[in-house]
């Protein structure tokens, strides 16, 4: 029996990439359990609003601004749009490290952490409105819950951000060579989930109406 | 030869692997940069399609069973195809399936206790 029959004959079941005793990566075991925890923790913030995205009464008793008065749809369609790109440039500079070309994987990820910021601009661009528009984390039970809510989202971002930015410079220092990629792919793993939030948090906030 | 050894095994263990995904019924590679194109373009035109029907009033009663499957429908193709669920083992898909259906209940029965009950 030559080398390679020997190897083939007694392969360990599981990937490739990982020696466990459960045969899966124990890092990608450890982020999927955190995106498990996450949905916990953003699924409480988008119950903790659609409860009282209707209680929108001043502190002084006065009726203060409504969801349907100060949501701006077509300005948050864009916001969506920018964010659901910038998952496709993720996944794009994934393939392009494993396939070795980091050239291709440097333009994806500075590119996707540009998406992340325009979405983030606009978010600070909606809230300054917001507040302009009476509607402040304190005003009412309602602006508590939505600047609780995006906010939190936003931050989110913010993170996925200064990890595609720390990704680039190590990559533009040559210490993300293609070995590597699983780190490409968990911050993938973290953006994309940041990206489902705000699908959800898109429809259930933004587009379903509360009366 | 150690490490003619070591690339070996790592071949055979991919082979194995691929195996197992044949006979499990999923595919052994992930998409390409032209798939994920194309994923992105249904995702815009799910987006557009949401933003349209929220516009149109004689649809308004089909509102919210609409936009509920248009989201349900991206947050699939994400998690599916960009995050890689439907070519990876079925135990990441298992431990996100379970968080998520965790808080699916925790968000149903809250709603029910504070939405409906709450005087």
């Amino acid at each position: 029996m030559t080398v390679e029959e020997h190897a083939l004959e007694h392969a360990a079941p599981g990937h490739h990439e990982a020696r466990t005793s459960t045969g899966l990566d124990n890092v990608k075991v450890g982020m999927w359990s955190f995106l498990a925890s996450e949905c916990l923790f953003f699924g409480a913030l988008i119950t903790t609003y659609l409860l009282y995205r209707g209680r929108t009464l001043l502190a002084n008793g006065q009726p203060g601004p409504t969801p349907a008065e100060v949501y701006d749809i077509p300005f948050t369609s864009v916001s969506s749009f920018v964010l659901l790109m910038s998952s496709l440039t993720m996944v794009l500079a994934l393939a392009a490290i494993q396939r070795g070309d980091h050239g291709r994987t440097r333009v994806w990820l500075l590119t996707t952490a540009l998406l992340g910021a325009t979405f983030i601009g606009g978010q600070v661009y909606e809230f300054t409105t917001f507040v302009n528009e009476g509607l402040s984390i304190s005003s009412s039970p309602f602006g508590s819950a939505f600047f609780v809510l995006t906010g939190f989202h936003g931050a989110h971002v913010t993170v996925g951000i200064l990890m595609l930015l720390t990704l680039f410079g190590l990559s533009m220092g040559g210490r993300l060579p293609t070995e590597n990629a699983r780190t490409v792919e968990m911050v993938g793993l973290y953006w994309h989930f940041v990206d489902i939030v705000w699908i959800v948090i898109f429809t259930l906030v933004y587009l379903i109406p509360s009366e | 030869m150690a490490e003619r050894s070591e690339e070996l095994l790592e071949r055979a263990e991919e082979h194995h692997a691929e195996r197992v995904r044949a006979r499990r019924g999923r595919p052994a590679q992930h998409p390409g940069p032209r798939a994920y194109v194309r994923i992105a373009v249904i995702l815009g035109v799910i987006t557009l399609a949401e933003v349209w029907i929220y516009y149109v009033d004689s649809l308004r009663f089909l509102l919210v069973p609409f936009l509920l499957a248009f989201s349900a429908l991206k947050f699939s193709l994400v998690v599916l195809y960009f995050m890689h669920l439907r070519f990876d083992s079925r135990s990441f898909a298992a431990l996100f399936v379970a968080g998520l259906a965790l808080a699916l209940t925790v968000f149903v029965v809250v709603l029910l206790i504070f939405g409906t009950f709450a005087g």
